[in-house]
């Protein structure tokens, strides 16, 4: 059977159990299509969340930016984690206490403000679509790659089985899709990696492997990475770093960033009580943690395979010359993900750091005249079971398991959309008295159009992904959770003051990005050189979340001080979502 | 006051109380451990490398599971205790 049939027979059995799903699953009312009903189990919403939170850049670009950055790079890895520590403490348990159904229905009512409703529906919409972008190209790539169709044609099947079952099935259906990938994309993610580490270290868990001696050397792994890296004129893959300004403020940013983004909030108004909601947290950072104690493993085994692949007799030894290259460099070197040039025109594969000024004489000695190989960093998930010479069943897994991650985290994200124009928008402000069945059509129309626009905007991507997952991130840090802590921990937080702090936070932080990275990230639109001399106190765009975050902390403050306080309704809801009792279903309304 | 108001507000300091304790954990090993304190920690080897190292890339994952679940556990505890549990 070659490898194109089995990857169809893995992706095609995974979306014939999603749709299966779909038909079991169909949303009938509001309450079911907003909070699947409102009784899912902690631990079935702690995996549904964390497959709607992992997406294609957890499992396809992770590992790969780990495994270029070694250190400096933990950052994705705490950055990640760490924001559900803030949910589960300053946020899930009180808003799924306020028992309703979006994020801007707490701020809305909380600040007694359809401004402050808007401005929170604003912020919600501008942080999923950017968000979603990624996702969608994420599952184009996977299907290009893998089933042999155009990166078009991937992105369009991608939004119908989306379609399927998010119009359908609302959060009921979205939620049970999702724990089926959580599984299809944990299996995909592990076993290629314990196989690689019982090769490179005997030990079938990954995350001590990493730790544990490299039976061929006899060296810990990761002092043998190092040797090998360094050896190549790369910085260490362990070593400390100097400034260590950015590291701190770009994980703060991803923390808080994670713990604000709407699409993994709503997922705990789905759990029937507030204490539910408090462990359905830490079993969401359970499921998390399978994937990311596991990355790391991945980056420095699949860093250490590839140089010695190139390296088979030492970095002192010549490289590999080209015609012997192993079959899985053949096989990405086609989809150009892989390239070789040999600048010295001596048949061997020279992988180095040609930037490195201390290595240059090494290099000069040595007759290398630059760089020979260039890696993406998402092959190293991807290839990872070529790498390791594993069966091709395994490689029709890991299809299904990248496509499985971008697309729970797309629905997510759409349903998020959706609810906040049906519901927030459109029942809250423009047509209260519409109809439960009215609203539902409302939600799936929104829906189906959210799904076109993602669509189009995964097939004419603005800027590369990764820039924008940044501005997600740093905007749902500086808006959104500033915004729902303060509603939660202070009584005196005013409506102007939450509508004054979420607007400056937010141009704040666009404005900073699109300074360095390009108005509206088109290329040579930026005003100014994205370099460390140029940032404001030093302070990278991508790490700016966080300053927008204390900035729109103050000016609340600032403002909501100099006008009236909110009044005693206001401040008796405030303690009320403190307390867990009373909390009951999610409210019909 | 009420005492029923009086109660609400003395389980809400609790909880203040020990969100800021598990705060002060979470960035310990985040921000202290595997970035701005990993100098001080560079002389315990741990496979290969150094303490810090190993918080980087899991320790603090590790340690972040446990806060959330500690939060829960008490947390369901206060509950109980203040008689505002559902």
């Amino acid at each position: 059977m070659s490898q194109f049939v089995i990857n169809m027979l893995f992706v095609g059995a995974s979306f014939a159990l999603y749709f299966g799903i779909a038909i079991w699953a169909r949303a009938g009312s509001t309450k079911e299509f907003y909070v699947a009903g409102g009784g899912v189990h902690p631990v079935t919403n702690g995996m549904a969340t964390a497959a709607d939170w992992m997406s294609a850049a957890s499992f396809i670009s992770m590992a790969g930016l780990i495994a270029a950055g070694g250190y400096a790079n933990s950052t994705f890895l705490m950055g990640w984690t760490g924001g559900y520590v803030l949910l589960a403490m300053l946020l899930a348990p009180y808003l799924r206490k306020f028992g309703k159904f979006t994020v801007p229905d707490f701020i809305g009512d909380r600040f007694y403000s359809n401004g402050a409703r808007l401005a929170a529906v604003v912020c919600l919409i501008i942080i999923c679509v950017t968000y979603v972008i990624g996702q969608m190209a994420g599952a184009g790539v996977a299907f290009s790659r893998f089933l042999e169709v155009s990166n078009s044609t991937g992105i369009w099947i991608a939004a119908g089985v989306v379609f399927c079952y998010a119009v359908f099935g609302g959060m009921k259906g979205i939620t049970y899709t999702q724990v089926a990938q959580y599984v299809v994309l944990i299996i995909a993610y592990t076993i290629p990696a314990v196989f690689i580490s019982l090769q490179l270290t005997g030990n079938p868990i990954p995350m001590f492997g990493m730790f544990s001696e490299h039976t061929e050397s006899g060296l810990p792994l990761l002092q043998k990475l190092n040797d090998v890296v360094m050896g190549l004129g790369f910085t260490s893959y362990t070593g400390d770093i100097s400034s260590k300004l950015n590291m701190v403020l770009f994980t703060l940013s991803l923390m808080i960033g994670t713990a604000g983004l709407p699409h993994v909030i709503i997922r705990f108004f789905t759990v029937p009580k507030v204490a539910d909601a408090r462990w359905s947290a830490g079993w969401t950072l359970i499921f998390i943690s399978l994937l990311y104690l596991t990355a790391p493993a991945v980056a420095s085994m699949a860093r250490l395979n590839l140089l010695t692949t190139v390296y088979p007799q030492g970095v002192e030894a010549p490289a590999l010359a080209y015609e012997e290259r192993p079959e899985w460099v053949k096989t990405w070197e086609t989809t150009g993900l892989i390239q070789w040039e040999d600048k010295n025109s001596d048949g061997r594969i020279q992988l180095y750091n040609d930037v490195a000024p201390a290595f240059t004489p090494t290099a000069e000695a040595l007759g290398w005249k630059g760089n020979e190989l260039v890696v993406n960093n998402d092959i190293l998930v991807l290839a990872n079971p070529e790498i390791a010479n594993l069966p091709s069943w395994v490689i029709g897994l890991i299809a299904a398991g990248a496509i499985a991650a971008a697309l729970s985290t797309a629905a997510g994200l759409l349903l998020a959309i959706s609810s906040a124009i049906s519901h927030d928008l459109i029942k809250n402000m423009i047509n209260p008295k519409i109809s439960e069945k009215g609203e539902m059509r409302a939600a799936r129309i929104s829906m189906a159009v959210a799904i076109l626009l993602a669509t189009w905007l995964g097939l004419n991507p603005p800027g590369f992904a990764a820039q924008v997952v940044a501005l997600a991130f740093g905007i749902a840090a500086a808006t959104l959770f500033p915004a729902l802590m303060m509603g939660i921990f202070s009584k005196r937080v005013n409506d102007k003051g939450a509508i004054a702090g979420m607007l400056v936070g937010l141009v704040f932080t666009v404005v900073y990005i699109f300074l360095y990275l390009g108005w509206f990230f088109i290329p040579g639109t930026a005003t100014f050189a994205n370099t460390p001399d140029n940032w404001m106190f030093g302070i990278s765009p991508l790490s700016i979340g966080t300053v927008g975050a204390v900035i729109n902390f103050a000016v609340a403050y600032a403002v909501s001080l100099s006008t009236v306080a909110p009044p005693q309704e206001i401040q008796d809801l405030v303690e009320s979502v403190r307390t867990p009792k009373g909390a009951g279903g999610a409210l019909s309304h | 006051m009420t005492s029923e108001q009086a109660n609400a507000a003395a389980y809400w300091k609790a909880n203040v109380r020990l969100i800021i304790w598990s705060l002060v954990v979470w960035a310990l090993v985040s921000y202290g451990f595997a970035i701005l304190l990993r100098p001080m920690l560079a002389g315990i080897t741990v496979g290969g490398t150094d303490l810090g190292f190993w918080f980087a890339q899991q320790g603090s994952i590790i340690t972040f599971v446990g806060i959330i679940f500690f939060y829960a556990w008490k947390m369901n505890k206060l509950d109980k205790q203040f008689g505002v549990e559902e």
